[in-house]
């Protein structure tokens, strides 16, 4: 539905150019939610904004619903713009306008009737709720509803594409969940394809299929939601998941670490579980065959989407033979090992 | 007071009345579209242009920095061809609507200034032409700042009215002036005065209320 061939924008020419984006090629299937995750300024935005050429890319193609955007003059662009809806951070209504004009403001712009509008438009405050807020202006709703009436509006033109640039990032969690759960909805109600970028794990972990990963301006990491929490690729996207799930190793402990083992020291892992082995008893099943005390110093189990995943930091007491067996035991069981680092023993 | 002087202040009071209104109608009727040409051609803006925007920012500089009374005089050629005389009070409406367009454009680019920009893009992510978006979301969200504008532009069109004696324009200023001054009467300077008092804080609450009606924010 969406397609992105090497999309590159850059602001300004020659030593101070900035490359707000460097050939990225993203594909986003029909119905698809994905999410696109990243810090401040590692293009996140940007990108969203190339799909509907809000920022018209540098280079590349930006093809959706098999029209490429970046060929077509303003007038083909403006009727393309009818198939993707869009929604922001800061909501962007018309602070003139009641819930209902917002809505069909977008109608409006097309050409379409009264009659037609008002047919429209009210299933769409229904869908979102909105229905007892028609007659009310932005000023007078909260956060959530303002996010409400702006996917509304989004909606009016009957998009195939929704793009949320932050959607959720101005809300709190509470209403970021129930704006999550209206998005997830409209997926599945109306097959809508959805773009999101966001800063937030927690929308990623909601409601994503899959999940890009942006860093200055390149997409260094791409995987299914569920293989992302496991164990994502990148330094960058496991340095994400540990402050989402806050599984750090104690500051104590952290401060002993070191890079290579001596010749006293004994590895601390951070494992991954997910699937079957988040319910097995793999670790008093560890200690028994290889002979390795397991002191387990952080764990937890999280749910994403339907899958299981457990998540442990340990320290393996042992021999170097015994917990390097160890180590090659649980990899066996397709779990995802991670050595932070040696400490010595008795310290 | 004799019927013949109150006749005089009903009088002048109607003029300037009339040299306000007008000048304030063909100054907005101007201004306003002036103004949003101002904003839209800004670089960067949905109708950038630039070098256009410079001259026109340029043009409007200058009219606004004339002092009124120089101005007055300064276009009497142009004011004669436009209502065939160069005195009397619609040959000051002429300099009054010179004088009030700029500063009507300036006090309208800066009410679309106010309007957060992620409306535009909105708009624009939305399929909307520039004059949809000048139309449907520029102008209405700026009403209340326009409407402010406009009125900050009456209540100096009052007071420049007073300078209109200087081409035999009449009004209250004038009034003021010959009587009041000239002659010594201060009772008719007081009185031209208290009725400018009054004038201003009419047109300046009938703005407020109808910015209070406007906005919605």
């Amino acid at each position: 539905m969406i397609k992105l061939e090497g999309v590159s924008k850059t602001y300004g020419a020659g030593p101070t150019a900035v490359h707000a984006l460097k050939n990225i090629d993203l594909e986003v299937p029909k119905g698809a939610i994905h999410g696109v995750i990243g810090l401040s300024g590692a293009g996140k935005s940007t990108l969203i904004r190339c799909v509907n050429l809000l920022e018209r890319p540098t280079e590349g193609h930006v093809i959706v619903d098999g029209q490429d955007l970046t060929q077509q003059d303003s007038e083909a662009l403006r009727q393309s713009r009818h198939q993707l809806g869009m929604i922001f951070q800061h909501f962007n209504l018309l602070a003139s306008r009641t819930v209902f004009d917002n809505v069909a403001l977008p109608l409006e712009l097309m050409g379409v009737s009264k009659g037609e509008i008002r047919e429209r438009v009210e299933p769409l405050l229904d869908l979102t709720g909105l229905t007892d807020k028609a007659t009310q202006y932005p000023a007078q709703l909260s956060g959530g509803q303002k996010q409400r009436v702006a996917i509304a509006r989004a909606l009016a033109s009957r998009p195939k594409v929704l793009l949320c640039d932050e959607a959720t990032s101005a809300l709190d969690p509470q209403t970021t969940a129930s704006i999550l759960e209206l998005l997830q909805d409209i997926n599945r109600k109306l097959g809508l394809t959805i773009l999101l970028i966001t800063h937030e794990m927690e929308v990623v972990k909601s409601i994503c299929h899959r999940v890009g990963l942006i860093s200055d301006g390149e997409l260094v990491e791409e995987a299914d939601v569920g293989d992302f929490f496991t164990a994502p690729a990148t330094r960058l996207g496991r340095e994400f998941l540990n402050a989402f799930l806050e599984l750090e190793p104690p500051q104590a402990l952290v401060e002993r670490l070191e890079e290579t083992p001596g010749e006293h020291t004994h590895p601390v892992v951070r494992l991954a579980f997910s699937g079957a082995n988040v319910a097995t008893p793999l670790i008093s099943r560890l200690a028994r065959d290889s002979g390795v005390d397991v002191s387990i110093l952080q764990a937890k189990v999280e749910s994403i989407q339907g899958r299981t995943l457990g998540l442990m930091i340990a320290e393996l007491v042992g021999t170097p033979e015994t917990t390097s067996q160890a180590l090659k035991q649980l990899e066996s069981h397709d779990i995802n090992v991670e050595v932070l680092g040696h400490v010595q023993r008795n310290a | 007071m004799s019927s013949a002087m109150l006749e005089l202040i009903l009088e002048a009071t109607l003029d300037t009345l009339y040299m306000v209104a007008l000048a304030g109608a063909v100054s907005a009727v101007i201004g306003i579209p002036l103004g949003v040409l101002l904003y839209v051609t800004r670089p960067g803006q949905i109708l950038a242009q630039p070098v256009a925007q410079r001259v026109l920012g340029v043009v409007t500089n200058i009219g606004r920095s004339i002092p009124f009374i120089i101005l007055m005089v300064a276009i009497i050629p142009f004011t004669r061809l436009i209502v065939g005389s160069s005195i009397g009070t619609n040959a000051a409406i002429v300099p009054l609507i010179i004088a009030a367009i700029p500063f009507v454009a300036r006090l309208v680019e800066g009410a679309l200034n106010e309007i957060p920009p992620g409306l535009i893009e909105a708009a624009q992510a939305m399929g909307a032409t520039p004059l949809q978006i000048i139309t449907k979301v520029l102008l209405p969200e700026a009403k209340g700042g326009i409407i402010n504008g406009l009125t900050i532009t009456v209540v100096t069109l009052v007071s420049y009215s007073a300078m209109a004696g200087a081409v035999g324009g009449g009004g209250l200023g004038d009034l003021g002036i010959r009587y009041g001054y000239n002659r010594f009467e201060p009772l008719i300077m007081l009185i031209t005065v208290a009725i400018l008092v009054v004038m201003v804080q009419g047109f300046q609450s009938l703005g407020d209320r109808l910015v209070r009606k406007a906005d919605h924010k």
